[in-house]
Formats: structure tokens, C-alpha cells, sequence
């Protein structure tokens, strides 16, 4: 994937290029705003990750109406040091499609750039989602695994589908709460990690193969094999 | 100058203002009621001498009727016999104006018409006066005049500019006076209070504006500004022990971080080692990076920001989806979590906020805890006011550290062994305090219960807001029964 990065701080910008290269993506940076317009205008990119706070005249929030007022729908990715919910509203606002807080562990920036290209994808409306064995009918709201049927709970059936739709990609905690419960506040203790276990009771103990795999320091994947 | 005010300024001196305004209106007022008192006894006295006129015209009418001129001509006689004010003024004429009888030399030119009152200057009994006089016709050609003279008037004309002389100076004395009694008490205070500004500005913190006792305009003054010199004070308390608390809440996992790091750098024998000393040593800084998020999100609810995301919401579903996001945990600590909440249950209020509050609360209950034990999620309406409660059957707080329990960073004895940064509850009372309700720490035997009790209607209901407000039966809103979720 091909990723322009907007950011002024050259240890952050460092440390994020790497990680994403390493993650097999294609980086781009530009550590100024005008700059950064530049490139999100003249170039394609997959996703645009963009700090508010940039120097040149031209900030993160310019930027992205700018682009926005141009018909460009490339997913972006607001980073900022301002945590404040208002800002975090103004950035969404101003045509962000998700909000990060700095300072933020690069497997959760990883985790959602990740899931914003998926979504940018714009597969269409799906009735049906497959990983592996596992069916889910979104009409009749029906799961099974390996042509047997499985009971969820609607709070269940809502983190199954969450997860297989983000199959083969890290879910983090975060964006659990935010997804399937839409909490924007971080709770002290692992309430996700609970109910993540009891879907795993039904979805994975049963058979032989688990789904649902944890990654260490980053959250959730479902995918049929072990990453 | 008391007030440093430059010399050339003096003009532009407010107290001075004010007491020249003073001084004007007494002035002003004070003629418009010489005036007036002029006027009203001028207009007396006139009614007066037309009353008198009026009434010996009636005598003599009655003589008339009695038997002609002669009666009248003895009516007037007898009339200037006993005429003691010697302002009685008669004349009766023939039909060619000779005079027949009466005070008069002559009929005065002037009056000409029969039936109307006349200011005339006469010649009475030889001296020249000013009278007021009305003329009658009598049957047979005869005329008849009756007047008084009215020289008290004119003696009270004569003595008005001579009065209002004397009166100017009374009253601008008087103005004079009164405009610096006004002057002095504005300038004091204004003195007490640029003074008291004055000596905060210098440092001195602790100094209010001196109370007079009177009850009166100033001191409530007085009250507001040393009201509002109290809570600047508390507040910047609070600052300073927030302060303090986070330069000693932080220094630990810091330190620590510091210590993990410079410890791998220079004694981690393999890569391994290394590695997870930085791992240890970056969940040590997230640790810290969550106490400065919770710590801006305090501040944030404090300033009061947040105002504007509030807007009408159902707690009902709100805290079954909280429950049920709990619930779980709950169970896995061998915990049961009772929901005691009315399928709708209006309020007004920031969504997130309340939520991120509740789930405080339920954290709370949920880490303090012991197996085996219940937790009640309780809410109702009671007088208009949502009362939200969470009830646990854990150690609770002892009674002197419940005051203390919603500082930031304070953490009772029990909780120092526990996960935490004893943020939670400080972040649960900012919220009370921003929907101005409040956060009530009780013992609820054996257990703590935490009451979080918030308005049910926005404070001043807008036509907007009443439409979805009036909309909501409130007498439906039973109370379900309690049920554990699972």
C-alpha cells in the first residue's frame, strides 16, 4: 500500500516510516503542510496519515478540508497531541475518517491505518461474510462454523462481525470498544479481553483450529491461520 | 491622591462626576419645588378672592330681590362699615355708570362685559390698587360691581425673587455639602476596594474587602468580590496541590522507567534481556501517559467545555449497555451485577461523559470486590433529579477518607495494593459537578454505594427542547425487576 505521511517530528516520522515499511507498505513523507498538500493532491496514495500540528502555514485541519473540497475521498488518519474530545471532533469533522492520539503505540497506528484501507476499499453491501469455516449470514443473522450452527448473543454476534470483517487484520482493544460498543473513553481495566474470551468458548474451542488469535501488545486477528 | 489619579485629571475624577451630578439635581429639584409651592398658594389665594366675591354678590342679589337699590345701597354701606381687611371693594352705578354708592371714584374703564372676572388697577376711597372685580347687570339698567383688592398677591410676587435669592444660596450650599458626603462615600469605596486589588496584586493573597456591616449596596459588593476572591483561592489551592500530587505521582513510574533502561543498557547480557527491559520500560510510560489522559480529561470536564455536547439522553439503554459490558467481567471474578434501571429513564447531559463516569464506578466496584459478591447498578427519578447509583459489597471507604476519596491521586489504604491511579473517583465528581449535580459516597453495609445524582430536565428548558422533553411519559418510567444479566 502506498501511505503519505504528514509530520513535522522527525523521531515520530522516523519511527512511523519504519514501521510501516516493515509492515510491507510504501511510504511517503513530507514533514510540512504545504508540502504534504501537495503530494495528497498530485499523487494517489491508499491512506494519508496527518498530524494537526504541522508547520508552513498550512495545518493538518487546513489540509484535509483543502483536499476535501477537491473530491479527494483518500482515507486519512488524524494523529494529534490534542486528546481534548472537541478535537477530536473537529478533526472528523473536517473529513478525517478515524482520530489517533499521540503518544500512541505503533501497533494501534498500524492496526487502523490497515483498517481504513480496507474501508476505502468500498467492497458494496455483503449478506455474507467467510473466514474459513466460519459463516456469517448478515440478513438472517446466522453463524456457523463448519456447516454448524452457532447461538450468539446480539453483542456477540456484533464483535464476530467486527472481527471478520477486519479478518487478516490486528484489531486492537481501542477500536473494539469504539466499533462494536461506541465508547470513546478508555477503561482501566480489560472488560474487551472478557468478552473477546467468551466468543472464543464458542467460535473456537469446539474445534480443533482457533480463528481468533491474539498478537501480543496489539490485540485481535481472526484468520484461519496462526499469524 | 488617594488613587494615583494625575493632577491634570482631576476633571475626569469619577467621584468628582458623581458629585456634581448630585449637586444639579438637588439644585434642580429644589427650584421645581420653590416653584411649585409659588404657584399652588398664588392659585389659592385667587380661588380664594373669587369665593369672597362670589358670596357677597349673593347678599347683595338677595337685597335686590328684597326691594331695588335702596336695600343694596344699605347692603354695601353696611358691608364697608364692617369691612375689617379694608380690601372690600363696591360700586353701584346707574345706567349711564353714575356712581349710586360704593368705595369706588369711578366705574373702571376696563370692564365693559357683566359676568366675568376682571384684573383691574381702581381708585379706592382715593387710593390706586390692584383688584380683582366682577360686574353684574341688575334689572332696570343699574350696574353692579364687587371686587377685593388684591395686593397680598402682589406682596407675594414682591417676595418671590427676594426668597428665591436666599433660597439659591441655601441650596447651593446644601448641594455643596451633600455632593461631597456623596463624593466621600463612593471614594471610600472605591478605596477599599482598588486598595484590596492593589495588595493582591503585590501578593498578598489572603487580603478581602473590608465589610462595613451595613447590609447595604456596598457590602453586598463587597461580599461578591470577596466571594469571588475565595474561589480564585481555592482554586488556585487545588492547582497547586494538583501540581504537587503529579510531580509525585509521576516521579515513581518514571524513575522507574529510567531505571529499567539505564539498567539493560549497561547489564543486559543477550538481546532478549534488552528487549523486554524496553517493553517493561514502555508500558511503565504508557502507564504514565494514561495518568496525564486522565488527568487532561478532568481538566477538560472541569473548564467546563463540555457543556455544549450536551444534549437529552436515555439512560436506560445506557446503562443496560454498560451492564452488559461489565457483566462479563463480573462473572469471570465470580462477581453477579444487578441492573436496577427503568427501561427509559430521561436525562440531560454529556453521553460520553456520564458512560465513561458509570464505567468508573463499575470498575470500582468491580476491583474492590470480593468473590462471591453482588453489584447493584441502580437508577431512578426522584423530584426531578436522576439519581444513578453503584452499590458493592467490598472493604467501602472509612468514613474520614470519604471526603478525601474524589481528590486526584488520593488512594485509601485498602486501594494502595490495587491496579490504579486513584484518578477514577476525581474524574466521577468532575462530571457531577459539570452536570451540577453531585457525587455521594455512602456506606452501604457492608459495601460502598456511589451516587452519582444529575438533573433530569435541561436547566432551562428551550422551546426546542421541551418538545422532546414534554414527550417523554415520566409516570411510565416503572422500575424493572432486578434481574442478573448474564
Amino acid at each position: 500500500m502506498r501511505i503519505l505521511l504528514v509530520e513535522d517530528d522527525p523521531t515520530v516520522a522516523g519511527f512511523v516510516a519504519k514501521g510501516l515499511r516493515e509492515a510491507g507498505h510504501v511510504v511517503e513523507h513530507s514533514d510540512n503542510g504545504r508540502d504534504g498538500l501537495f503530494l495528497a493532491a498530485s499523487e494517489t496514495f491508499d491512506t494519508i496519515i496527518l498530524d494537526r500540528m504541522l508547520p508552513g502555514g498550512i495545518d493538518g485541519i487546513r489540509l484535509l478540508e483543502t483536499l476535501r473540497s477537491q473530491n479527494n475521498t483518500t482515507p486519512v488518519l488524524v494523529l494529534s497531541a490534542m486528546s481534548q474530545v472537541d478535537d477530536r471532533v473537529a478533526g472528523l469533522k473536517a473529513g478525517g475518517d478515524d482520530y489517533l492520539t499521540k503518544p500512541f503505540a505503533f501497533s494501534e497506528l498500524l492496526a487502523r491505518v490497515e483498517a481504513l484501507t480496507r474501508r476505502g476499499k468500498g467492497d458494496g453491501p455483503q449478506t455474507k461474510l467467510i473466514v474459513g469455516d466460519l459463516e456469517m449470514d448478515l440478513l438472517s443473522r446466522g453463524v456457523r462454523r463448519g456447516g454448524q450452527k452457532i447461538d450468539l448473543q446480539p453483542r456477540e454476534f456484533r464483535l464476530l462481525e467486527y472481527l471478520m470483517r477486519h479478518a487478516g487484520q490486528v484489531v486492537t482493544r481501542t477500536m473494539l470498544l469504539e466499533g462494536v460498543w461506541d465508547y470513546h473513553f478508555d477503561p482501566q481495566t480489560n472488560v474487551i479481553d472478557v468478552h473477546v474470551s467468551r466468543l472464543r468458548q464458542k467460535i473456537d474451542k469446539p474445534y480443533p483450529t482457533p480463528l481468533i488469535h491474539t498478537i501480543r501488545n496489539a490485540g485481535y486477528m481472526l484468520q484461519p491461520e496462526a499469524p | 491622591m488617594p488613587f494615583g489619579l494625575p493632577r491634570g485629571q482631576i476633571f475626569r475624577s469619577a467621584s468628582l462626576k458623581l458629585a456634581a451630578v448630585y449637586g444639579v439635581l438637588f439644585a434642580l429639584s429644589s427650584y421645581a419645588l420653590v416653584f411649585f409651592l409659588w404657584w399652588a398658594t398664588n392659585d389659592l389665594l385667587n380661588q380664594q378672592v373669587e369665593a369672597a366675591i362670589v358670596a357677597d354678590a349673593q347678599v347683595f342679589a338677595n337685597a335686590w330681590t328684597d326691594g331695588g337699590l335702596p336695600p343694596i345701597i344699605m347692603a354695601i354701606n353696611a358691608r364697608l362699615a364692617e369691612d375689617i381687611e379694608d380690601s372690600a371693594i363696591y360700586s353701584l352705578n346707574g345706567p349711564q355708570l353714575q356712581p349710586l354708592a360704593g368705595n369706588l371714584n369711578h366705574w373702571p374703564a376696563n370692564v365693559v362685559q357683566a359676568q366675568q372676572f376682571y384684573e383691574v388697577r381702581v381708585v379706592r376711597d382715593g387710593v390706586p390698587v390692584v383688584a380683582m372685580v366682577y360686574a353684574y347687570n341688575l334689572q332696570g339698567g343699574a350696574h353692579l360691581l364687587v371686587g377685593r383688592d388684591i395686593k397680598s398677591r402682589a406682596q407675594l410676587k414682591h417676595l418671590l425673587p427676594g426668597t428665591l435669592l436666599y433660597a439659591t444660596v441655601v441650596v447651593l450650599a446644601l448641594a455643596l455639602v451633600g455632593s461631597l458626603v456623596v463624593r466621600g462615600l463612593f471614594r471610600r469605596m472605591v478605596a477599599d476596594v482598588s486598595s484590596t486589588a492593589a495588595a493582591i496584586a503585590r501578593g498578598e493573597l489572603d487580603r478581602r474587602v473590608p465589610h462595613a456591616g451595613r447590609g447595604d449596596e456596598f457590602d453586598a459588593m463587597a461580599d461578591a468580590i470577596n466571594n469571588m476572591l475565595d474561589r480564585i483561592g481555592r482554586l488556585m489551592d487545588g492547582v497547586r496541590q494538583v501540581s504537587n500530587a503529579i510531580a509525585h505521582d509521576l516521579r515513581t513510574p518514571i524513575t522507574r522507567a529510567r531505571a529499567r533502561l539505564e539498567d539493560a543498557a549497561s547489564h543486559a547480557g543477550t538481546e532478549a534481556e534488552l528487549r523486554a527491559a524496553v517493553e517493561r520500560a514502555v508500558a511503565d510510560l504508557d502507564a504514565v501517559t494514561s495518568v496525564f489522559q486522565a488527568l487532561l480529561r478532568i481538566a477538560e470536564i472541569e473548564a467546563g467545555s463540555r457543556r455544549s455536547a450536551f444534549a437529552e439522553l436515555d439512560l436506560g439503554p445506557l446503562l443496560a449497555d454498560l451492564a452488559e459490558l461489565y457483566a462479563a467481567l463480573a462473572e469471570d471474578k465470580g462477581l453477579t451485577l444487578t441492573l436496577r434501571v427503568p427501561d427509559t429513564l430521561p436525562a440531560y447531559g454529556d453521553r460520553d461523559l456520564v458512560q465513561q463516569a458509570v464505567a468508573n464506578l463499575l470498575d470500582n466496584a468491580i476491583k474492590f470486590s470480593p468473590s462471591g459478591g453482588r453489584i447493584t447498578l441502580a437508577a431512578e427519578k426522584i423530584d426531578g433529579q436522576v439519581r444513578l447509583s453503584v452499590a458493592d459489597q467490598g472493604p467501602g471507604i472509612p468514613e474520614p477518607d470519604r471526603m478525601r476519596a474524589t481528590e486526584r491521586f488520593f488512594r485509601g489504604e485498602q486501594a494502595r495494593s490495587t491496579p490504579g491511579s486513584g484518578l477514577g473517583l476525581a474524574l466521577v465528581q468532575a462530571v457531577a459537578t459539570l452536570h451540577e449535580g453531585t457525587l455521594l459516597l455512602e456506606d452501604s453495609g457492608p459495601g460502598l454505594r456511589a451516587t452519582l445524582v444529575m438533573r433530569s430536565m435541561p436547566p432551562n428548558p428551550m422551546p426546542g427542547h421541551m418538545k422532546t422533553g414534554s414527550s417523554v411519559p415520566h409516570g411510565a418510567a416503572t422500575p424493572t425487576v432486578a434481574e442478573p444479566i448474564h
